[in-house]
């Protein structure tokens, strides 16, 4: 019996590598995927600050790769070689007996100020290096390094850009639902480093980041005058975009982050203008007895998407970046609202409202191919992880026996449909919006 | 039709009245009455016109808020996705100008809001809609355009807390508010 077993498994082991080699890349797009199983060992240090650092930056590589949904972590305790520097090398007979398809280990050297780390991902069945790479920074910034440490190892095996060393901002909602409170705050990905931009006093709501620097655009009550603002985060100062004869809001930026394109509303009509950052000129893209809003470039800049009732009902648009050929793209049952275009230039996301239930959904930017990605009594407002593959937006659930109390909670999805997460928000979240992947 | 729609009418009467007997003669120590489905919603205006006197102590000084509310009524509502003005509300509105030609030193903030039932943009952008109809309302009536301003809140803002039409119908709102 024994023997035959073991004859089984030195078959089976002349076949894997082969079929391994072609397994360890997974495609994106499949939809249902069965999730690799990868082991992640602690990276290895001389002292116990090495080995407190090694494994927290263990375990967040571990929780971003396990969140995407395209992993599984195999437990530590069920490793058989145990210790692994990162100048060993793997047994990668042991690695393949606890089914590990990836093999990820390290060293790490903390010191007063600074800290190194490297990284080692082995493909267990070809056993060969997948990638290696040694990072430093400050002590502060440990987080950051373990995001772009799984990133890389996301990269190798998708081949598509990672999105864990990426930040979010949103609002921070508190208080009863008829007098909300709501503080621009910013967040990592996976909902750590929590930070308040604003106190609170204002309303503020819809901020954007831009996508080539550490600039927020939102829209706040500041002074009782609703507008659009800019929020530097490097200097923490913020600016009113400008001095507009209507209320500004709905602002997003250029893909080259040079201008706000955003809504104006002036004596009850809303039309859609860009406002460019250094000459500070306004200019505007549509002049039309509807309400034009929730405007959005496209990746290349040459066409932007937006919503209009002009026909009747919030329907989604694409004109030219001048403001001319506007064509609409939505013509399934019920009201299209929020369009964003993805970074990749290839799907729209969008909220629809359909029978009095909200959906976010996506479609190709000629209109074909609408797929509805998830659906509630409330959820609403889209944003693009920077590589294209992710979704986030909020739900909102009424709460309380008489559903007058109001729970709004941030979730990401996977485009395909799958993996729905909720992120680790402390107080309610709304509104939220990506940013670009961080150096 | 007419005497048919009638019948229907005048049972449905009927069963709500059934239906409402064992309600109303239920034990009063029950822990959670419903309120009737068929009851009219209380204003709001009146719940403010309370908090704003139990606030000042004052009651009605001309020309406030207060008296705006108790006297000629604070607020208008739309219907879904609408900026029209019906009948109920172009009588507000008159009730308003006469009230704003009577204090002429009066100026006021058009606060209009959404349901939320709508996307966020879209609804700020619908609420400076429906402040902006009631403001050129009372523009065509002659109160002069300086002394009314507009503000829209979206779904910012409601009035009334609630998952249901009745909650939604008393946030699609145009408010006066004295500046």
């Amino acid at each position: 019996m024994f023997k035959r077993i073991l004859g089984l498994i030195v078959v089976l082991t002349c076949f894997i590598p082969a079929l391994a080699m072609a397994q360890l890349r997974v495609d994106v797009t499949a939809g249902k995927i069965d999730p690799i199983p990868v082991a992640i060992n602690t990276l290895i240090g001389t002292n116990s600050a090495d080995y407190q650092m090694g494994k927290q930056i263990a375990q967040v590589i571990e929780s971003d790769l396990v969140n995407s949904g395209l992993f599984r972590s195999i437990p530590e305790s069920s490793f058989i070689q145990r210790n692994l520097g990162v100048n060993d090398t793997p047994r990668f007979g042991d690695w393949r007996l606890i089914n590990a398809q990836a093999m990820v280990h390290g060293g790490i050297s903390v010191s007063p100020g600074q800290i190194t780390a490297e990284f080692r991902l082995w493909d267990v069945f070809a056993e060969n290096q997948m990638v290696g790479r040694r990072f430093t920074t400050s002590h502060s910034n440990w987080r950051q390094l373990a995001h772009m440490i799984a990133d890389a190892i996301y990269t190798r095996i998708t081949g598509e850009d990672g999105y864990f060393n990426t930040r979010v901002v949103y609002i921070a909602e508190t208080g009863p639902a008829d007098r909300r409170i709501k503080r621009l705050a910013i967040m990592d990905q996976d909902g750590a480093n929590n930070r308040y931009l604003t106190d609170g006093r204002y309303l503020t709501l819809t901020p954007r980041f831009s996508p080539t620097s550490q600039e927020i655009t939102y829209m706040s009550y500041e002074g009782g005058k609703p507008a659009v603002y800019l929020y530097n985060l490097s200097t923490n100062r913020k600016q009113l975009l400008g001095k507009f004869p209507g209320m500004t809001f709905a602002p997003r930026f250029s893909p080259d982050g040079h201008k706000v394109i955003m809504s104006m509303a002036k004596n009850g009509n809303t039309d859609i203008f860009t406002m460019d950052l250094t000459t500070r000129r306004l200019q505007r893209l549509t002049n039309n007895y509807a309400i034009d809003t929730a405007p959005s470039f496209s990746p290349d800049s040459r066409q932007v998407v937006f919503e209009s009732d002009r026909g009747g009902t919030q329907q989604i648009y694409v004109m030219d970046a001048g403001g001319n050929s506007a064509k609409r793209i939505s013509f399934g049952k019920g009201r299209y609202a929020n369009p964003v275009w993805s970074p990749r230039g290839d799907l729209i996301a969008f909220t629809k409202m359909l029978s009095g239930q909200f959906y976010i959904g996506v479609m190709r930017p000629d209109g074909s191919g609408e797929r509805l990605i998830t659906q509630a009594y409330h959820v609403e407002g889209p944003t693009w992880a920077p590589n294209g593959r992710v979704l986030m937006y909020f739900k909102e659930t009424p709460t309380g026996s008489a559903r007058k109390g109001r729970s709004a909670r941030i979730y990401s999805i996977d485009i395909t449909g799958m993996n729905e997460h909720r992120l680790p928000t402390p107080v309610d979240g709304s509104d939220p919006a990506w940013s670009p992947l961080l150096n | 039709m007419l005497r048919r729609l009638f019948l229907v009418f005048a049972m449905m009467t009927v069963v709500v009245a059934c239906s409402s007997t064992p309600e109303s003669s239920g034990t009063a120590d029950e822990g959670m009455l419903t309120p009737p489905e068929d009851r009219t919603p209380i204003s709001q205006s009146d719940v403010i016109y309370d908090d704003a006197t139990a606030n000042t102590g004052t009651m009605n000084a001309p020309g406030t808020q207060e008296d705006l509310v108790a006297s000629v009524g604070d607020r208008i509502f739309f219907g879904y996705d609408s900026s029209e003005l019906d009948t109920t509300a172009r009588q507000t509105l008159d009730r308003q100008a006469a009230w704003l030609r009577t204090y002429p030193n009066t100026r006021v903030m058009i606060e209009g809001h959404a349901d939320e039932r709508g996307t966020r943009e879209y609804n700020l952008a619908l609420g400076e809609r429906r402040a902006n109809a009631v403001k050129n309302y009372l523009l065509a009536l002659g109160i002069e355009g300086n002394r009314v301003e507009t503000i829209s809140y979206g779904k910012e803002r409601p009035a009334v807390l609630g998952s249901d039409e009745t909650a939604w119908s008393r946030n699609r709102r145009g408010v006066m508010v004295v500046q």
